[in-house]
């Protein structure tokens, strides 16, 4: 055990905080999604891995990094709205396990198509040069690339809750998420919104996976282990919140980062823990509304 | 695979698709380029056939109910489909697309469609094809392929070919002791070689020793060389923890100090591979400032680094492998440890290191069991090399490849010294044998079949400066000593 200096637990914290940035801008995605269309998306894993190697693709071509930042979640936004209308359309209003199975085995298909087009074995994803190296943050050094994803998934915070609180497209999607049946009666086309709406979401995941492989590289199964991680923190933020999911994001950080510093081998499994416990206390999650998945 | 001879056998009796289709994956893999080659052209052909004919609603009802009749059974459907249009398609047009539909129906299990000869003598090689390890996999499949071709180029055992049964273990111990009894029981193999995981080969390990078929391990374990697990048919090709992580050690220790940190994969690998280094430490007076455990399949390292960081040790060991150890150096990199610290880490693979780039493995230092780079001072490493190089468009073999090489190799040699397949006698000719065939003197060790051999220590390079495959340096070599094994006696042999 190191000694216990103020510095190591404020790092240790900031760590957590940084790694909750990333659940973050991962579950935010899915629990948009999830808030808006109740539609349970196993495919998100798959659309992050998507993003990460349609930014490998580009690069590839000569694109830059910050090029990407803006044509990776365009693109795998488009992927969002293909999937969207010709598969997940067909399935509403026939029950929440519908669309659960569907884009579970569609995350198949994509991480398969993808072993196909790229191979089975990973690549590596440089950072881009000028984020390179670590920075004195006052409590030691901490990488600059990842002082800018945390920059970056505020940003996108910060740009959806304006999307959605202040604009009349927001307050349509609210609407459509809270009374369905009513938003049609008064005559606005709902099947568009929820179109956009995916949209949006599957580019968040896109964006999350180009900004993640710089961290760890790149590779068909990506999604998969994070996948897992987002459902926690859309359950203990309460399915559908967008609010809680950014809450227990960085909770869920902070629980592994300050658990791997105390006893490392049961950070993954505390997360978990964590899980239970707001389970049993609270069964919708911090923010979740009861009844919604029934 | 331009001058091999090699035979897969079909396991399943008529070639038949899908019934025996997943259990043999593993041949599958090695015929898939061929096999999708034709599947490819077949498909474009009935495409164009296809495309010719209109679309399927104007077919006649009499074809519909033809077609009906064989809807339950996929490649029958196929055919049907032929038959149907065959009528408004030219005669040309249809023997192509049958032909090619006929090779389509019988290739997928068969490269060669002779049967294999009584005499030959066959190698199983069961290996993690699908997987994690595949990359590794297929190169080891690959270098054995060029020590059968040797073996056969130079005569075989008294004009006896051997050839090569590939089978894909897919990593887990109940499938590979599956496959093995197959090898052994249907095909009749007189050798099994492969295996890429400690608990793999244990289980492999069982079903040889039982069945008195010798095997040659190809992965890396302490615990094969065990009495508990040994038998007179085991032997032992790789490098164990205990040797690789010493040699290391030796070198590293001396070098950048005796406060040592470790990050290790929370599984027996991790577990032997300390134990080894700890124990090469106690003559340096090393000293263990943390063993931290992560578990397998980490994604996020950052919360254990602060820790590292705090407690300023002269060496870092971070002992995990494949994706894990990337992900691990690189962040390690990002966070900037290397600057107060010298990285180390008990092996460094060929695959890992292209698979994660420069970057994160600059300036690392581990051992392997073969980097292809010693070519400059090991003839027999620049023979292998060409070799493969030949045989393979101009690749290199990677650490793991080679092992395939030198498993396949020393049995084979061992029967041709012994003149017989006989198990008693090839393994009595085993143990005699001292040879150089791919990476310097090596040899068994009576008591445990260990295979006694250099370890290189590496380091990889920050920036390559000849090509793709120029990774790392060979910066120092340890020469094949058994006073750096453990004693026969603390293994619990006799002798």
């Amino acid at each position: 055990m190191p000694p216990l200096s103020f510095d190591l637990i404020a790092l240790q914290l900031f760590t957590g905080l940084a790694l909750g940035a990333i659940y973050v801008l991962f579950a935010i995605g899915l629990s948009l999604i999830f808030g808006m269309l109740t539609v349970v998306n196993f495919a998100h894993g798959a659309f992050y891995m998507v993003g990460a190697y349609v930014g490998l693709f580009l690069l590839s071509l000569g694109g830059n990094f910050w090029l990407c930042l803006l044509a990776v979640p365009l693109i795998v936004g488009t992927c969002g709205l293909i999937v969207e209308r010709f598969l997940i359309r067909p399935l509403y209003g026939r029950g929440i396990d519908y669309p659960l199975l569907l884009t579970f085995g569609l995350s198949y298909v994509m991480v398969e198509l993808i072993r196909i087009a790229f191979g089975k074995s990973g690549y590596p994803f440089d950072t881009p040069e000028i984020l390179q190296g670590a920075v004195n943050i006052g409590v030691g050094y901490f990488p600059l690339y990842r002082l800018f994803v945390i920059g970056i998934a505020a940003a996108v915070l910060l740009g959806l809750w304006l999307f959605l609180e202040r604009t009349s497209f927001g307050l349509i999607i609210r609407a459509g998420a809270r009374d369905p049946q009513i938003v049609r009666v008064l005559g606005v086309n709902l099947s568009r919104i929820w179109l956009f709406v995916f949209g949006i979401g599957s580019g968040i995941a896109g964006l999350a996976g180009l900004l993640a492989a710089p961290l760890q590289g790149v590779i068909p199964e990506m999604g998969a282990t994070i996948l897992a991680e987002a459902f926690v923190v859309t359950v203990v933020g309460g399915m559908g919140s967008i609010g809680g999911a950014v809450i227990a994001g960085l909770l869920v950080g902070v629980v592994v980062s300050m658990t791997s510093l105390f006893a490392p081998e049961m950070a993954k499994v505390s997360i978990f823990a964590l899980m239970a416990i707001v389970l049993l206390i609270r069964p919708q999650g911090f923010f979740g509304r009861a009844g919604l998945m029934s | 695979m331009p001058d091999i001879d090699l035979h897969v056998v079909s396991p399943a009796p008529d070639g038949e698709f899908g019934a025996k289709g997943a259990g043999e994956a593993g041949t599958a893999a090695v015929v898939a380029n061929d096999v999708t080659t034709l599947i490819r052209r077949s498909m474009s052909l009935s495409l164009k056939s296809l495309y010719r004919q209109g679309p399927w609603s104007r077919r006649s009802d009499a074809s519909d109910r033809s077609f009906r009749k064989y809807q339950h059974h996929p490649r029958r459907i196929y055919m049907a489909k032929q038959t149907i249009r065959s009528n408004s398609i030219s005669r040309r047009r249809l023997l192509t697309t049958a032909s090619a539909g006929v090779v389509l129906a019988a290739s997928p299990f068969r490269i060669n469609l002779l049967q294999a000869q009584e005499a030959t003598i066959k190698v199983g090689f069961p290996v993690p094809l699908t997987g994690p390890y595949g990359a590794e996999a297929q190169d080891q499949v690959r270098a054995a392929e060029v020590a059968i071709a040797e073996f056969n180029e130079g005569g075989g055992l008294n004009g006896r070919k051997a050839e090569l049964l590939v089978r894909d273990d897919k990593l887990n111990p109940g499938e590979a002791a599956t496959r093995t009894l197959e090898l052994i029981e249907k095909d009749k193999v007189n050798f099994i070689v492969g295996s890429l995981s400690a608990a793999v080969q244990l289980a492999v390990n069982n079903i040889t020793k039982e069945r008195q078929i010798i095997f040659n391990s190809i992965s890396q374990s302490d615990i094969i060389n065990e009495v508990s697990d040994f038998s007179k048919y085991t032997f032992h090709e790789a490098l164990n923890p205990h040797l690789t992580a010493g040699a290391v050690g030796r070198y590293a220790f001396p070098k950048f100090g005796k406060k040592v940190a470790f990050l290790t994969a929370d599984y027996a690998y991790g577990h032997e591979m300390v134990r080894g280094f700890q124990e090469a430490g106690k003559a340096f007076g090393v000293e263990t400032l943390v063993d931290i455990r992560h578990p397998l399949g980490t994604a996020d390292f950052s919360p254990l680094l602060p820790r590292i960081q705090a407690l300023k040790p002269d060496i870092l060991c971070i002992i995990n492998f494949g994706r894990d150890q990337q992900i691990a150096l690189k962040q390690a990199t990002d966070f900037g440890l290397k600057k107060s610290m010298k990285i180390i880490a008990p092996i460094l693979l060929y695959t890992a290191r292209v698979a994660a780039g420069p970057q994160a493995f600059a300036e690392v230092i581990g051992g392997t069991s073969y980097y292809w780079g010693i070519e400059d001072k090991i003839p027999s490493a620049k023979a292998f090399n060409d070799r493969f190089r030949k045989m393979h468009a101009g690749k290199v073999p990677s650490d793991y490849g080679a092992l395939g090489y030198g498993g396949v190799k020393t049995l084979l040699m061992g029967a041709k010294a012994a003149g017989s397949v006989e198990p008693d006698k090839v393994i009595v000719a085993v143990e005699a044998l001292k040879f150089d065939y791919y990476k310097g003197p090596e040899y068994y060790r009576k008591c445990d079949h260990q295979a006694v051999q250099s370890v290189f220590i590496i380091e990889s390079k920050a920036t390559p400066q000849k090509g793709d495959a120029d990774l790392y340096d060979v910066i120092a070599t340890e020469e094949p000593n058994e006073k750096n094994l453990r004693t026969c006696e603390a293994l619990g042999h006799k002798s």
